[in-house]
């Protein structure tokens, strides 16, 4: 067990180093810092001293890979991409724009974006895996086809119009919560329940047609028949049989986010203004700074790996049969 | 008055998609597993009513395809010089909905602005009125029932409908009657009556709705703004039009863009094995890691960056916006094919050791021609399921990049920027709401009837689901 998490940890370093290599080329190859520095300072005011005092200042003034101007082994060290690039490794991640470190604000913004991200997850999990057991309950009968209907049309439908509608319905017109806004203690859960109910409305259609047909695909097994000759009730069968045997699939497609969920969500924070990291997010991207959208690729992609590890970790906690080593 | 025709870069790949999409037709006829997969969808009433649904939608977005820029006036005998506005063959045909702008919001079939607005009285004094509207409505004497206008111009559109819904089940029952050799009198009656193979009466019933929806907007949009303005005055159910063919072109051509890459990588890693199969895995597990949004984040910022500072790459303000578009497309498409190539990569791993391709390959075939003639036309279904779940992500996914400011560019209409303007108005009281709901309507029907012919699609399709 601890030879297989080592190995994996050890296969991470390659990927992260090609994130890490995909990235940069990304925001530096395709695009020079003369033309980014061009960009941000206005086209009015970028002459070429400005745009070298604004390299300089911003460390952008280094060749990419290789400098020719340094000694021994700084030659390659003293440039950009070590500087910019492979320093993430160690979380560090700079300066953005406006001057603040990235890797404080990345840190005291996780928790808010924890707090929306987890009961959302957790709440809209359980309810999708409730709604699909009673689909698969009753299938091939009007409700179930009235439910799938309804689950395909809530799919249909925009996440923006959830959101929009939501806010509309419960804080303009039934006033019962709070439009956005953020708060530290107790006083969050005022804040947080209208955006975790809008996520779980808006995702409980793809989710509980998705674990219907796991459930659906589970029921036709043999072990199945084998219970229900054996004369257990169809409810037994359910909750004892398909839903356990179900747990594989259902932990491949939910484990993996659970270490993103720190990211949080782009479209919730910013509609219901909580300081999280997808706020954080969509601010960097409306004022371009490209060192905040640059170290929160790199940390998706290290949490997204981690969510792999665990996934395969939790295989062996539903099934005896998988055994890492 | 002359004009010039403009094929912009998406137009191109759009009816590069049709050619693609007729050679796949005729393709598909050929063969008898994928004809009788067809037919599967076809027997189903809501993959035929979506069926019916998008080719709408789909005549509406390849009209808006075919640009054209008229001819401006000019002296005698000089160089002739075009408008730099680029115009499709459904602005033309929607000129009366494109040009009659009113000043800002109004309400749908309103005939007063929805503002107030301070005017002088003939005795001096000034009175806050809401001002009739320039041209919605405007036909209309005061004092004059607007209801009993709608109804005068609408009385004649059920009989259009009927008479359209009518001739199209003469020509299916003469069809119908022709493959199963029975009376048309018997097989019209067999069509209304849901008995035949494939599910007609619902997509008749679609068509008859449909024409009667179309009917009515010839009959009211140019006397009436049916859905009402926006904010500078513009028409929104013209908006809602134009933006059928952005949300299409991004639901299509992500999809043509990124296929012959997932469909290459994905069966090459899964037939060759080896060190091909290390590096591209290797390839998609490191795409595969950047949480998509963020990925697709930092590219378009680097392409706006890249337009922004070449500007001499286009002459009009729509050649821009396309190659945005298209820039958007691909970057959608890089991001998208992973989950398709990891796929192709499994099953072809499994097709490799079956018999007949063992067989296929001691006869001496080469690699390409195993890949071709064995390996690709049974990984089709794969494909086709997929192009065809992927659609609704992608037009739903372009409303949420708008939104965040990675979408398509400001002045090309989308669903996306129609929500985006919408969202800021609804804190006024009383609400304006009809640019949301138009957006809502246009984008639930577009996507729910593509997620129900998906569906067909996948129920037909996968062997997995025969079985039970």
């Amino acid at each position: 067990m601890l030879a297989y998490i080592v190995r994996r940890l050890l296969y991470a370093g390659p990927i992260l180093l090609g994130v890490n290599l995909f990235t940069f080329i990304l925001f530096f190859g395709i695009n020079t810092p003369d033309d980014i520095a061009r960009m941000q300072l206005g086209p009015k005011y970028a002459s070429e001293e400005s745009i070298q005092r604004w390299k300089t200042e911003r460390g952008y003034d280094k060749p990419m890979f290789y400098n020719p101007a340094r000694e021994g082994v700084e030659k390659l060290t003293d440039t950009l991409f070590v500087d910019k690039s492979l320093r993430m490794f160690a979380f560090e991640f700079g300066q953005a724009n406006d001057g603040h470190d990235i890797a404080l604000e990345i840190r005291g913004r996780m928790a808010p974006s924890f707090a929306v991200a987890l009961p959302t997850f957790v709440l809209s999990l359980f309810a999708a895996i409730t709604l699909a057991l009673l689909l698969v309950f009753f299938r091939a009968t009007a409700l179930d086809f009235w439910g799938v209907t309804l689950c395909v049309t809530m799919m249909s439908i925009s996440s923006m119009f959830y959101i929009i509608g939501g806010q509309w319905l419960v804080s303009k017109i039934w006033a019962l919560a709070p439009v956005s806004g953020y708060a530290q203690g107790l006083d969050m859960v005022r804040f947080l329940c209208l955006p975790v109910l809008i996520g779980v409305v808006a995702g409980v259609g793809s989710g509980t047609r998705w674990y219907r047909t796991i459930f659906l695909e589970e029921i036709s097994r043999d072990y199945v028949r084998t219970a229900r000759a054996k004369g257990l009730s169809e409810l037994a069968t359910l909750f004892r049989h398909v839903l356990k045997n179900a747990m594989i699939p259902i932990l491949t497609g939910v484990v993996v986010v659970i270490p993103a969920l720190f990211l949080g969500s782009l479209l919730m924070e910013s509609f219901f203004a909580i300081p999280g990291l997808g706020s954080y997010t969509i601010e960097a991207i409306r004022s371009q700074d490209f060192g905040i959208v640059r170290s929160m690729v790199f940390i998706g992609s290290v949490l997204y790996i981690f969510g792999l590890i665990l996934t395969d970790l939790s295989y062996t906690l539903v099934d005896p049969r998988v055994r890492l080593g | 008055m002359g004009f010039r025709f403009v094929l912009l870069p998406t137009d191109l790949l759009v009816f590069l998609l049709i050619v693609c999409t007729v050679i796949f037709a005729v393709l598909a006829r050929r063969r008898a597993p994928s004809r009788e997969a067809w037919r599967r969808v076809g027997r189903q009433p809501a993959a035929m009513a979506s069926a019916v649904i998008l080719s709408v939608f789909a005549i509406i977005g390849f009209m808006d395809s075919l640009h054209y820029r008229v001819q401006l006036p000019s002296g005698e005998g000089a160089q002739a010089v075009y408008s730099s506005e680029v115009l499709s063959a459904l602005d033309a045909l929607l000129t009366p909905l494109r040009v009659r702008v009113e000043k800002t919001y109004s309400a749908p079939f309103a005939r007063e602005s929805f503002q107030r607005e301070t005017v002088e009285r003939a005795d001096g004094g000034q009175a806050r009125i809401t001002p009739r509207l320039v041209y919605g409505a405007s036909h209309l004497q005061e004092g004059e029932s607007m209801l009993s206008d709608i109804a005068r111009r609408l009385a004649w559109t059920p009989f259009l409908a009927l008479a359209v819904a009518g001739a199209l089940l003469c020509v299916l029952g003469a069809g119908v009657a022709r493959n199963q050799g029975i009376g048309v009198a018997d097989a019209v009656r067999r069509i209304l009556a849901g008995r035949t193979d494939l599910a007609w009466r619902s997509a008749l019933i679609v068509v008859f709705l449909a024409m009667l929806l179309i009917a009515a907007g010839v009959a009211l949009a140019p006397h009436y703004h049916m859905l009402g303005t926006d904010k500078v005055g513009q028409d929104v159910l013209y908006l809602s039009l134009k933006s059928i063919r952005t949300g299409l072109v991004i639901g299509t051509l992500t999809t043509l863009i990124m296929l012959p890459f997932a469909v290459a990588l994905g069966i090459a890693a899964g037939y060759l094995g080896g060190w091909v199969d290390d590096a591209i895995q290797y390839l998609y597990t490191v795409l595969n890691s950047i949480p998509s949004v963020l990925l697709i984040a930092a590219s378009v910022l680097m392409m706006q960056v890249m337009i922004d500072t070449n500007p001499q790459w286009f002459d009009t303000a729509a050649q821009r916006a396309d190659a945005r578009l298209l820039a958007l497309c691909a970057i959608l498409g890089i991001t998208s094919w992973t989950g398709l190539c990891r796929l192709l990569r499994g099953e072809t791993l499994k097709l490799r050791e079956l018999d007949y391709v063992q067989a296929a390959r001691a006869f001496g075939a080469s690699t390409p021609q195993i890949l071709r003639r064995h390996i690709l036309p049974n990984v089709m279904h794969i494909v086709l399921i997929s192009v065809a779940l992927d659609f609704s992500i992608l037009v739903l996914a372009e409303a949420v990049l708008s939104y965040v400011g990675i979408g398509v560019d400001p002045s090309t209409i989308s669903f996306g920027s129609m929500i985006n303007a919408a969202r800021a108005e609804l804190a006024r009281e009383p609400v304006v709401w009809w640019s949301l709901a138009a957006a809502f309507g246009f984008m639930l029907t577009m996507v729910l009837a593509a997620n129900l012919f998906a569906d067909a699609v996948r129920d037909a399709f996968d062997p997995r689901r025969q079985l039970r």
